[in-house]
């Protein structure tokens, strides 16, 4: 079984060599490709659990993937754009609990700009570590990300800097061009108190052509519908669903440091946590000055796929 | 050159969790996650059950152990190659209260995450089920081959 799904993966791999290549994609290859990569991980690594996942999607909390677990993500951001086309970002995640303690990601991206093109757009690596054994009222975590993009990228992952709604006007085709390698650090905060949780990030990011240190914040708060869990499984209880709210934006660069010519979102979220080991997310966004995007809806998919470390281990080491 | 970098780290990740011993089957390994117990404060060792005489308690604590907890202390709390037992005496005579430190704090450094994303109710129902799982009866230790 592993062999044949081995060579899914090669073809898969291939898929993405070739988009690192830059070729163009039809928006029915993304969503193909998109839907390949969840069905590959549903395939081959059926065993899964119940995630308890949180339902922001820029903003991150103090919780990392449980040890040697994977979980497999696609996000979608459909944003509306002032004086230019409408586009369509999304991004295939894979998480992966290292230890208890670190997590680390790689991200896929792309985007359709209606009546332009769909492009990919790049890849991030990301790691979070947590510093401290134990609970505490704040809890820290250490965030290091490394960007491999273009300038096509709209995922909106995080807003940082000046980014600003007019970026986006510039077309694919010549977007594309420009290559970006960029670090990202982030300090996150995040407390959890009667079944509510607060989470604020610290973003500071570095674009490595001697672009100046960037900066952002994101903040979060959430509560599940309700804190006790049903004596039965059951997918429609309101303990499998939580809801809150995130604010994201820049706040400039080093030589700008603040507000000015910068762009700010609130969006409303909610996840819904199935006991069959699905989550789903849904978040729409609002721009909150002229700089902004007016609307932006987010949903997102996911799949917790457990042992999936001990897998990798059977395969390379021939045994369990 | 960053594109090697980030594929050492991603060797690394997977390396670093294949490399974390079992705790399982090395006692010394198991007992150190049982003295975590016994590091709770005594604040926190004191706390009551809120759920103890929640007829539902020990229902939806086997969900929430099955849907959480069963991938590495096993479906039936036997333990696994992941993580000890939790029929074992030394969790069993443990305070409810201790229990509870120990899964809102987890012992990230040996494995076991942090539960407190889960609420304060659900974290008692748990403690709740694993109680009334009882000790296992002692069956004579496997020797080594």
């Amino acid at each position: 079984m592993f062999e044949k799904g081995y060579r899914t993966k090669l073809v898969l791999f291939e898929l993405v060599d070739n988009q690192l290549q830059e070729e163009k994609l039809t928006l029915q290859t993304h969503v193909l490709f998109s839907a390949a990569w969840l069905l590959a991980a549903l395939a081959f690594f059926p065993h899964s659990s119940r995630a308890q996942e949180s339902p922001y999607i820029v903003t991150y909390d103090h919780y990392l993937e449980e040890p040697g677990n994977l979980e497999v993500e696609y996000f979608s951001t459909f944003g509306t754009q002032r004086g230019g086309n409408d586009f369509h970002s999304f991004w295939t995640e894979f998480e992966y609990g290292a230890t208890a303690w670190w997590t680390t990601e790689l991200y896929l991206d792309g985007q359709t700009t209606f009546h332009d093109s769909t492009v990919f757009t790049g890849l991030r690596f990301e790691n979070r570590i947590r510093p401290l054994k134990h609970e505490h009222f704040i809890n820290p975590v250490l965030y290091l990300e490394y960007e491999r993009k273009n300038g096509a990228d709209k995922i909106l992952k995080e807003v940082e800097g000046h980014d600003v709604e007019s970026d986006f006007l510039v077309p694919n085709a010549e977007a594309r061009k420009e290559h970006i390698n960029e670090l990202e650090f982030k300090l996150i905060f995040s407390s959890t108190v009667r079944g509510w949780n607060f989470a604020e990030n610290i973003i500071a990011s570095k674009n490595l052509s001697n672009q100046p240190w960037e900066f952002g914040y994101a903040l979060g708060a959430s509560h599940p519908l309700a804190l006790k869990a049903s004596a039965r499984r059951c997918s429609f209880c309101r303990e499998n669903f939580i809801a809150g709210v995130e604010m994201y934006g820049g706040l400039g660069d080093r030589y700008s440091f603040g507000l000015n010519n910068t762009s700010h979102y609130v969006a409303p979220v909610v996840t819904w946590n199935l006991p069959s080991g699905w989550t789903l997310r849904l978040s729409p966004g609002f721009g909150l000055n002229g700089n902004s995007h007016a609307f932006l809806l987010r949903w997102g998919v996911s799949r917790e796929i457990t042992g999936f470390g001990s897998a990798v281990s059977r395969l390379f080491k021939g045994r369990s | 050159m960053a594109l090697s970098v980030m594929a050492a780290l991603l060797g690394a990740s997977l390396a670093f969790g294949q490399h974390e011993k079992p705790v399982a089957h090395n006692s010394k390994a198991g007992a150190l996650v049982y003295a975590e117990l016994a590091k709770a404060p005594d604040k926190a060792r004191a706390k009551r059950n809120p759920m103890e005489n929640d007829p539902d308690a020990v229902a939806a604590g086997q969900n929430l152990f099955e849907q959480h907890c069963s991938e590495c202390h096993g479906n039936a709390g036997y333990g696994t190659q992941k993580a000890p037992s939790l029929r074992a005496e030394e969790v069993q005579s443990a305070a409810p209260g201790s229990i509870f430190w120990v899964l809102t704090n987890g012992v990230v450094r040996r494995g076991m995450p942090v539960w407190s994303k889960l609420p304060e109710p659900q974290r008692w129902q748990l403690v709740t089920f694993i109680k009334s799982l009882g000790v296992a009866p002692k069956t004579p230790e496997k020797k080594p081959d």
